[in-house]
């Protein structure tokens, strides 16, 4: 008897638990109709999809999940098929990605810009607005600059603007030039800890707490600007890519009501994002 | 340190002043949790069990291995169970990456090699206790695992709460295959996470502390529960 009590109280525990497990988990989150956004650290951190995606929601039903990672990480979500719809901003690396097939249709959405952030005092003497001349005075002051390196969107415009100051990243860069490999907000924390410059989306900025001595030392630059696109993953490659929600989403984005809702998206009364969509930027 | 007391001051209000999404955040954290401790469990207490008490060729380098889980990196778990679940991956086809169950299923992961390392200990202590015993009976060892595993089930309660505090914990694995979709996979670990990405740190460190009462309050329930059913079954 004393071996039959224990092996049934046993079993009794282990079967009443994988019940519990199954109904926990299995009807209440399947009904609803979702879609799956990959899209960019820049643009969760900054606050925006917590005042857009419950408009769409109450206007579409359609519930959007936002995984957010850098592009270049979002873009091969989507290559593998685990997002429905992009929402982010390399374009040079989103149309690459539609010619290969991955993507439908490229729609550009809005823009914000990036800001050079560093320290008040700018021993670098990098203030201005001119981004290239501000990297060169960073570069040839040797000050500490906090880069991103994650293969994010903001991460290549770095890169870019830092070949049109004369500079190759790969191999110019010395022990001042400090890889986060990490995302915005992350970076901004690590630059804000050694006092260093960073480049910055300023939606990001504009929602960033742990400033430290940091301030905003180069912006207006018209190279600065920031597209961002979105796409649908192309159900070609994937059949099980929910297209006519995801499509739902991407023309509740460009259409008048989603483009005000981006443009009444404002933190301390600032404009952080500026819809174009159409305008073919 | 100014800081950190204000977090003490922002935890308490965040605690007393029933914010729905805070409670849904912890509430999420919890369930999963839960959930994943009782998974690891039932694959690591019989596990264990069967280790402890068993004796078969290899038995000492299934000990060094289970062992060596316990320090399993949970981003290289994250990393395999998201490439396994991914759409293009070999379990991709049931959809489940980016939802709750995905991370259930990657902190089931971490919990049950804790689990089976920490009760094949207790289970063999157990046995050496019970063996001569139990071998008078005509018992083989095999058929004493499910004595032996509800003999020690006080110290067996300590080891799930270690399973449980690995999975409320966790970070870096439910980031990866849970993507931490606001009201969907955000749990209290990645709602830190994202806290401290947004230099909001007195929040983060406020939603830790959040934390840290919660599992406080499990392993009180726990050794409640305990100190019950020890006084009633003696």
């Amino acid at each position: 008897m004393e071996m039959i009590l224990p092996r049934a109280r046993l079993a009794g525990l282990a079967a009443a638990a994988a019940t519990a497990a199954l109904l926990a988990l299995a009807p209440a989150r399947a009904a609803d109709t979702f879609i799956t956004v990959a899209s960019t650290t820049s643009t969760e951190q900054s606050g925006l999809f917590k005042q857009l995606l419950p408009e769409f929601e109450k206007a579409s039903g359609i519930q959007a999940r936002v995984v957010a990672l850098g592009t270049g990480q979002a873009l091969d979500m989507g290559r593998r098929g685990d997002a429905d719809v992009l929402f982010v901003h390399d374009k040079v690396a989103e149309e690459k990605f539609v010619a290969d097939g991955f993507g439908v249709k490229r729609f550009e959405v809005m823009y914000n810009d990036f800001v050079i952030v560093g320290p008040k005092a700018d021993p670098a003497k990098a203030r201005g607005s001119d981004v290239v001349a501000g990297l060169k005075a960073i570069a040839a002051a040797r000050a500490p600059f906090a880069s991103r390196a994650d293969k994010s969107g903001t991460h290549a415009a770095e890169l870019r603007y830092w070949k049109a100051a004369g500079m190759d990243m790969a191999k110019d860069k010395g022990p001042w030039y400090r890889e986060t490999g990490s995302g915005m907000g992350p970076t901004l924390n690590t630059a804000s800890g050694m006092n260093a410059y960073a480049l910055a989306d300023r939606g990001t900025w504009l929602n960033f707490r742990n400033r430290g001595d940091l301030v905003i030392l180069v912006e207006g630059d018209t190279r600065l600007f920031n597209q961002y696109g979105v796409m649908l993953v192309n159900p070609a490659k994937h059949a099980h890519v929910k297209k006519e929600a995801g499509q739902k989403f991407i023309d509740w984005l460009v259409s008048p009501a989603g483009q005000s809702a981006i443009a009444a998206y404002r933190i301390g009364g600032e404009q952080l994002f500026f819809p174009n969509a159409g305008s073919g930027r | 340190m100014f800081e950190i007391l204000a977090s003490f001051g922002l935890a308490l209000e965040l605690i007393t002043g029933g914010d729905p999404e805070l409670a849904g955040i912890v509430g999420l954290s919890l369930e999963l949790s839960l959930l994943a401790s009782v998974a690891g469990a039932a694959i690591g207490l019989p596990l264990g069990a069967l280790v402890g008490v068993g004796r078969f060729p290899g038995r000492r380098a299934v000990i060094v291995f289970l062992n060596a889980l316990l320090g399993l990196p949970s981003v290289v778990v994250g990393l395999v169970a998201y490439l396994l679940l991914s759409r293009a991956g070999p379990l991709g086809s049931m959809g489940i990456l980016f939802t709750p169950a995905a991370i259930v299923i990657a902190q089931t992961v971490l919990v049950a090699p804790i689990v089976a390392a920490l009760a094949r200990q207790v289970c063999e202590d157990a046995w050496r206790e019970y063996e001569e015993q139990l071998a008078s009976l005509g018992v083989s060892r095999l058929r004493a695992v499910p004595t032996i595993l509800w003999d020690a089930r006080f110290s067996l309660l300590t080891v799930a709460l270690a399973g449980f505090g690995r999975a409320s914990s966790e970070v870096g694995a439910v980031m990866i295959v849970g993507g931490n979709i606001d009201g969907v996979t955000r749990v209290m670990t990645t709602a830190i996470a994202l806290e401290t990405s947004k230099g909001d740190l007195p929040l983060a460190l406020a939603l830790g502390i959040v934390l840290i009462a919660v599992v406080l309050a499990v392993n009180a329930g726990a050794y409640a529960i305990r100190e019950w059913s020890a006084r009633r079954h003696g």
